[in-house]
C-alpha cells in the first residue's frame, strides 16, 4: 500500500546524495535526457528549482490512498456523511481538505452486494490524485487499460478477486474531467471498529474497485 | 487519432502484474520527469488536452516499448519544441554535455524568464489545491437527459478525441448529466473550449463486444454532447 516512501528501488545515479563510487556510471536513456531537460529549463528561468522538490514532495509523501481511505471510513460510520458523498462528491471531499488537481470533478460510486464497480483511463492514466495520490504502474499498464472494459471479471482475478456470476459489473472508463472513487462495501465483523480503524483496513485497490475490502486481522 | 494509447478491447497485453508495496516513483528520472511536466505546465503554454495529445503522437512501436513516464518525457520534448520554448537543437547539445560529463553549472542566482509567467512553491500549491476549472460556468441546455437512449458518432479524427474506438458507432443509455464541460477535441487543436454538457453514458457489455459478453457487465463512459446523437 502506500506506506512505502523508501527510495530502495533507485537505479539511477544522477543525483547529488546517490551512493558513493556510482558517480562514475554513464548516465543513459531517460534520465540522460530529462537531465539535460532540466538543465536547461532551469538555466532559461523557465521552472524554479524549489518548485520541482515541493511538487515531488508533495506528490512523494503528503498525497495518497490514505486520504480516501479516511473518506470511505467516514462514508461507513456517518450515513449523513454517505448520503453527501454520493450527492456531491467533491464538496464532501472538500470537508477534508481533499481538493485540487485531478480530482476537481469527482463522482463516487458504490458498491453493493449486487454491484461491483471498477475504474479504469482506457486513453491514458486519468486517476483521482487528491484521494488515491499518484496511480500505480499496473493501472497505467497496457493489459489493465485494455483489458479492464472487455473483460473486468478477468482482470479482478488477476487481483485475485472472484465475484458471484450474478453480481452486476459497472466499469468507468475515465475518459473526461470526471474523477471516479469507488466506496466499497464494508465488510463484515468490523461493528464495534473506530473511524480510524476501518480506514487502516480501506486498501487502495478496494477504492479503484480492482479489489475488495477483507475483515480484521485475527 | 486512432493511435495505439486507445487501448480499450485490444488483446494480448497480458496479465495485470501489481507491485507489492509499490514506491510512488521508481526512479529519480521519474521525480523530475513529473516535476518538470507539472511544473512547465503552469507556463500556460499549452492545456490539459493538448499535453495528453503530445504523449499519443509518439510513434506506436516507440510508444508500446516504453514505459509511462518515458511517454511524459517523449510528449514534454515535443511541446517544448513545438512551442518555441526551446529549440531540438539546444535539447540535443545539451543531451550532449550532459552524456560527456559535461554539464553546466546552474546559475548561481536563479531569474524567472521574461515574458512568461513562471510560479514558485506558493503559487503552486494554491494552484495544485484548487485545481483547473474544467467545467464550464455557463447556462446551456442539454441535447440529451438522462435515460435517453443514444448513439456515439462514428468519427474517426486525425486530432485528439476522447471518443474511445471501441465506443464509435454504438447505442447506450444516458446516466446522468455532468454538466457543462471544455470540450476536449478542440481544446487540444486550437483552444478552442467550446463548451458542452458531458454526461456518463452506459453501455452493455453484448452492444460493445457482442452476444458471447456477460449480460451483467455495463461500461460507463464520459461523453460530450458532439459526440452523440438520439438513437
Amino acid at each position: 500500500m502506500w506506506a512505502t516512501m523508501s527510495h530502495d528501488h533507485d537505479h539511477d545515479h544522477d543525483h547529488d546524495h546517490d551512493h558513493p563510487g556510482e558517480h562514475d556510471a554513464p548516465l543513459t536513456g531517460p534520465a540522460l535526457r530529462v537531465k539535460a531537460l532540466e538543465s536547461l529549463l532551469v538555466e532559461k528561468g523557465l521552472v524554479d528549482p524549489s518548485a520541482l522538490d515541493q511538487l515531488i514532495d508533495r506528490y512523494e509523501t503528503k498525497v495518497g490512498p490514505r486520504n480516501g481511505a479516511r473518506v470511505v471510513a467516514r462514508a461507513w460510520v456517518d450515513p449523513a456523511f454517505k448520503r453527501r458523498l454520493l450527492e456531491d462528491t467533491s464538496a464532501a471531499m472538500a470537508e477534508f481538505g481533499y481538493t485540487g488537481r485531478q480530482g476537481e470533478n469527482m463522482v463516487a460510486v458504490e458498491n453493493t452486494p449486487g454491484v461491483h464497480n471498477m475504474v479504469v483511463c482506457t486513453l491514458c492514466s486519468c486517476y483521482p490524485w487528491p484521494v488515491l495520490g499518484l496511480p500505480p504502474v499496473w493501472y497505467k499498464s497496457a493489459p489493465y487499460r485494455s483489458r479492464a472494459v472487455i473483460d473486468p471479471r478477468g482482470v479482478l482475478k488477476d487481483f485475485g478477486v472472484t465475484l458471484p456470476a450474478g453480481t452486476e459489473i459497472r466499469v468507468w472508463d475515465s475518459t473526461a474531467e470526471l474523477r471516479y472513487l469507488v466506496l466499497p462495501m464494508r465488510p463484515a465483523g468490523t461493528e464495534g471498529m473506530s473511524e480510524e480503524q476501518l480506514a487502516d483496513l480501506v486498501t487502495r485497490d478496494s477504492m479503484i474497485g480492482t479489489g475488495v475490502v477483507g475483515g480484521p486481522a485475527r | 487519432m486512432n493511435g495505439v494509447h486507445d487501448m480499450g478491447g485490444m488483446h494480448g497485453f497480458g496479465p495485470v502484474e501489481p507491485e507489492p508495496n509499490e514506491p510512488v516513483f521508481h526512479s529519480e528520472w521519474e521525480r523530475r520527469t513529473f516535476a518538470l511536466t507539472v511544473s512547465t505546465g503552469f507556463l500556460g503554454k499549452w492545456n490539459i488536452d493538448m499535453s495528453r495529445h503530445s504523449r499519443e503522437v509518439m510513434p506506436p512501436a516507440e510508444y508500446l516499448a516504453t514505459s509511462y513516464y518515458e511517454h511524459w518525457l517523449w510528449g514534454l520534448e515535443h511541446m517544448l519544441v513545438e512551442q518555441g520554448l526551446l529549440t531540438r537543437d539546444e535539447i540535443e547539445a545539451r543531451v550532449a554535455a550532459v552524456k560527456a560529463g559535461e554539464t553546466p553549472a546552474p546559475p548561481r542566482e536563479w531569474k524567472p524568464a521574461a515574458g512568461v509567467k513562471v510560479i514558485g512553491p506558493g503559487e503552486q500549491e494554491r494552484l495544485l489545491s484548487t485545481g483547473n476549472p474544467f467545467r464550464v460556468d455557463v447556462e446551456m441546455p442539454p441535447r440529451f437527459k438522462a435515460g435517453d437512449r443514444v448513439r456515439t458518432r462514428n468519427n474517426h479524427p486525425l486530432g485528439h478525441t476522447r471518443l474511445p474506438r471501441y465506443a464509435r458507432a454504438k447505442t447506450g443509455r444516458i446516466d446522468r448529466d455532468h454538466g457543462v464541460f471544455v470540450f476536449p477535441d478542440t481544446n487540444a487543436a486550437r483552444r478552442d473550449k467550446k463548451p458542452q454538457h458531458c454526461y456518463s453514458v452506459r453501455f452493455d457489455a453484448r452492444e460493445l463486444w457482442g452476444p458471447e459478453a456477460p449480460a451483467n457487465e455495463f461500461v460507463h463512459i464520459d461523453l460530450w454532447d458532439d459526440y452523440l446523437d438520439l438513437a
